[in-house]
């Protein structure tokens, strides 16, 4: 049996990595939306009125599971990690709970109005409503980022005399400038995810002959804001990310990076595994100096390899580490490669034609979440062993009195139901798919 | 301040209560008021565009209690681990068979949808009360002030208490009453005809329920957690709760009979929120009582969080609740008035 604290492990990642399924999509689907009925309204065409209700029932499937699966989230801090909560909940409880008070209430009562109104609010307020459901699931991204970057790089706390974590400054824990740049990068790869989803689904009626007019629009507007996205992931977001880590968390980088010697001039691994007996890369294709480069922006600069740090500070499961980090880059040159092409054939007015790229366009749907996966797979094994980066060990944060048996029980739990849900999530997405977009 | 996080978050409790009550109370009688799925149909959409906005009232609580006190966070949500999971999963099923319900119109669909929707709101009101219950009757916390319970041993209380025993059940069902009879109440408010006037019968029988077991309750709680009229003898101010509750459930009577279905679903919310501050108040300033060892009891003091975060967190929340109630009055304005039986407004 595995120990307790590796079932809670378990039970946390499981659950957010599925819940995370979902609102990458709700916040790339609501900048997409807001685009389009922009342009209903600028245009006044019925047209893209009639693309936004389309991807609306869309929309609206996926936040309902958003919804139910993140409940579920907000009560797992105190379930399962209850000394964390004890210890830092002053912290992280603050951009938790204005999670819930600024963008949950705002989300959920204009989706309502957004979803059910329009005939009710007239086209302009229409659009108002679409637009704060943006901003309300923009802002609670930022929050919980925010919560998230705070134990990847804690700042604005003091400790108590009984060893509590508390809040110093307010501005200080908005403003983590780790917050700021995992943000950005985070949301510019739910953007990705969104414009993927809408582009796949425009290539599979133009490869069906169906819905044609609106097929292009949605791949028209899926290619466009998806390639600026997959460079805004490159470069600064990505690349700052790296910096960052370089600076703060040294040693997760060169776990994910595969790089067990110091060394000068470094070289970056394009693949190769990790061989933990042997403490080396196996099989390697390198690149000279490149990391070196990307890290400190000289050629022949130092990093620092595993070897310059006590094992025991080692992430955990370097191997699992360092190929979710792999998966996310490699997919996310794929993807500007994809989009490139698509935007290239785009200018010269043949992408409605390239049978090739539409299915490369249509089959492409599920990557973007595999690589949003691998890559908070990557922040959150990077992090380990901490729970919060250099102040508490993540076998200290678990709860006490929660025994592994019980842990198991709801773990399979979830399990099963988020199984369940999944069928009917993709049974109901598929007959909005069928029925197509033109009105009922 | 802590005084002031523990009012705020009573506050937050009682809007949950009030508001997601009428929804879950909906989904308890829904059916017993609508006898064809028209009808169904009707219930459902009546609370359709609110209810996930009064869910968020729950997690905004959530973590509000959160950040102000911690420590009762923590030892509260581990402790109560096995039926914590029970309830987010009767939240999710509650959620999704609200949601996913209109997308099909097979008769097994929705028949199953139905079923779960009624099954899950009326589990729901039970393990509300009775983790009301709980709170009340105290838990085994430990020296560092966790404890776990099961989720029942031999339904007595004592030393070795589960989640459900016999106090929690009773409190448990008087919920269920209270909150059926509040979704009732909202059930005739948003709707006419066959509906309206069934929701309105059932509505009056329910308050006898409400009525008996409300008396049973409160004597209940007296003798088993003597902090409660302790309280009330140390600060006789605080009889005004009750009195609120005795108010609202009176009044409501009243207004049952004059079919004033709009003014006895506002009484109904008076005598929820009496209700509830009134424990509240008998507790203060404990918030988690301790059954092993009175020193072991959460109070407000061992369980807040640092001063400065408690100082800032007061400013922003002002400022969200303000946004907050501006928009609830809107989104509720904008689908004020009755459901009505044509299909064309739906959404989605
Ligand atoms: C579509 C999704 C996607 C794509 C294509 C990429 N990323 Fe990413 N990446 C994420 C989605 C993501 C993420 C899910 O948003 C993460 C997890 C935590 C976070 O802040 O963002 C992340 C984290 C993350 C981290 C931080 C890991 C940590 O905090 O330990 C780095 C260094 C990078 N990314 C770098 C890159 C680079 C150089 C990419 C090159 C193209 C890249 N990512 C593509
Ligand atoms: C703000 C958001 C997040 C917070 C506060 C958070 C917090 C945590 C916590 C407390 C744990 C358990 C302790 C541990 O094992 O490290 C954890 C583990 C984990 N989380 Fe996150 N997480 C967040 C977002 C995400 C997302 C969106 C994903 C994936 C899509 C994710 C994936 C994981 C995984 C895979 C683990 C397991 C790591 C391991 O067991 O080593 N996290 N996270
Ligand atoms: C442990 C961390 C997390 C917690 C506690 C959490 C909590 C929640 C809760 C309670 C809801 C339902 C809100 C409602 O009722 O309207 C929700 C939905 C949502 N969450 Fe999470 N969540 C977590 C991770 C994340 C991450 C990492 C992101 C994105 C970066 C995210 C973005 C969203 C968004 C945009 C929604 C709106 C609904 C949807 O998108 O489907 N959440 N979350």
């Amino acid at each position: 049996m595995l120990e307790s604290l590796t079932v809670h492990r378990l039970h946390f990642a499981y659950t957010i990595t599925y819940h995370y399924l979902f609102p990458q999509l709700t916040m790339g689907l609501a900048l997409l939306i807001v685009i389009l009925k922009t342009l209903a309204l600028r245009t006044g065409d019925e047209h893209y009125d009639q693309a936004a209700r389309f991807w609306a029932h869309i929309f609206g499937i996926n936040f309902a599971m958003g919804v139910v699966t993140g409940i579920p989230m907000e009560f797992q801090f105190g379930t399962n990690w209850a000394q964390f909560s004890r210890a830092a909940g002053g912290v992280i409880g603050q951009t938790l709970a204005m999670e819930g008070v600024f963008s949950f209430f705002l989300e959920s009562s204009f989706l309502g109005l957004f979803l059910f109104g329009e005939k009710r609010l007239g086209p302009r307020a229409h659009w108002w409503s679409a637009v704060l459901v943006f901003v309300g699931s923009w802002l609670s991204g930022y929050l919980i980022v925010a919560t998230d970057a705070w134990m990847q790089y804690p700042v604005a706390y003091r400790l108590s005399t009984h060893g509590e974590i508390q809040l110093a400054s307010f501005w200080g824990l908005l403003l983590n400038p780790w917050a700021i740049w995992q943000y950005a990068h985070n949301m510019s790869g739910a953007v990705i995810t969104g414009s993927f989803v809408m582009a796949s689904i425009g290539a599979f009626y133009l490869l069906t002959k169906q819905f044609q007019d609106h097929a292009k629009t949605f791949v028209r507007v899926g290619v466009i804001v998806g390639l600026a996205a997959s460079l805004f992931q490159l470069f600064p977001t990505g690349d700052a990310q790296g910096r960052m880590l370089a600076e703060h968390q040294p040693v997760t980088l060169a776990a994910m990076e595969g790089l067990f010697a110091t060394q000068q001039g470094a070289p970056i691994a394009i693949i190769g595994q990790p061989d933990l007996q042997n403490k080396r890369l196996d099989n390697p294709l390198q690149v000279p100096h490149v990391l070196s480069f990307l890290t400190y922006r000289r050629w022949m600069s130092e990093v620092k390899g595993l070897d310059a740090f006590p094992q025991q500070d080692w992430p955990d499961n370097i191997p699992l580490l360092y190929y979710s980090y792999h998966v996310m880059v490699g997919l996310g040159t794929i993807f500007i490669a994809i989009l490139l092409l698509a935007a290239w054939k785009l200018r010269s007015g043949t992408l409605y034609a390239s049978r090739g790229v539409l299915w490369a366009l249509m089959l492409s749907l599920p990557f973007p979440y595999i690589a949003n996966t691998a890559g908070w797979m990557t922040a959150e094994f990077g992090r380990q062993p901490w729970l919060i980066y250099g102040l508490m060990r993540t076998a200290q944060g678990v709860s006490p009195q929660v025994s592994s048996g019980n842990v198991w029980f709801t773990l399979i739990g979830f399990m099963g139901l988020y199984t369940v849900l999944s069928i009917l999530f993709l049974f109901l997405v598929y007959r909005v798919i069928e029925h197509g977009p033109r009105e009922p | 301040m802590p005084t002031i996080w523990f009012c705020l978050i009573a506050v937050m409790i009682a809007a949950y209560v009030v508001l997601d009550g009428f929804d879950l109370g909906a989904g308890v009688i829904h059916f017993w008021v609508a006898k064809d799925d028209a009808e169904r149909q009707l219930v459902i959409r009546s609370i359709g565009p609110v209810w996930d906005g009064n869910e968020v009232w729950l997690i905004a609580a959530g973590g509000t209690l959160y950040f102000a006190f911690p420590a009762l966070y923590a030892s509260s949500f581990s402790g109560f681990y096995l039926p914590l999971m029970i309830v987010l999963w009767l939240l999710i099923l509650r959620g999704i068979a609200v949601e996913f319900r209109g997308h099909l119109t097979a008769a097994v669909w929705l028949k199953f949808w139905d079923v779960v929707f009624a099954g899950s709101s009326l589990l729901l009101a039970v393990f509300y009360g009775a983790a009301l219950g709980n709170v009340v009757r105290g838990v085994p916390l430990n020296e560092q002030g966790y404890f776990f319970e099961a989720l029942w041993t031999n339904f007595r209380l004592g030393q070795n208490t589960g989640i459900l025993d016999w106090y929690t059940i009773i409190v448990g069902v008087a919920a269920l009453a209270t909150l059926a009879l509040h979704g009732a109440l909202w059930v005739g408010l948003k709707t006419d005809g066959p509906v309206q006037a069934r929701s309105r019968s059932l509505a009056r029988r329910l308050w006898w329920i409400t009525l008996a077991l409300t008396i049973l309750v409160t004597v209940v709680t007296f003798s088993i957690q003597p902090e409660v009229p302790a309280n009330l003898t140390t600060h006789p101010w605080g009889y005004v709760f009750p009195a609120i509750a005795l108010f609202g459930l009176a009044s409501m009577w009243w207004f049952m009979r004059c079919q004033n279905d709009f003014k006895s679903f506002f009484a109904s919310c008076i005598y929820i929120t009496g209700m509830l501050t009134s424990v509240v108040f008998g507790l203060y300033p404990l918030v988690l009582p301790a059954s092993t060892n009175p020193a072991y009891s959460l109070t407000i003091q061992n369980a807040k969080a640092g001063e400065y975060g408690l100082r800032i967190g007061l400013v922003w929340w002002i400022i969200g609740m303000a946004l907050v109630m501006g928009y609830t009055i809107h989104v509720y304005r904008s689908f004020a008035g009755k459901v009505s039986a044509d299909a064309g407004e739906k959404g989605y």
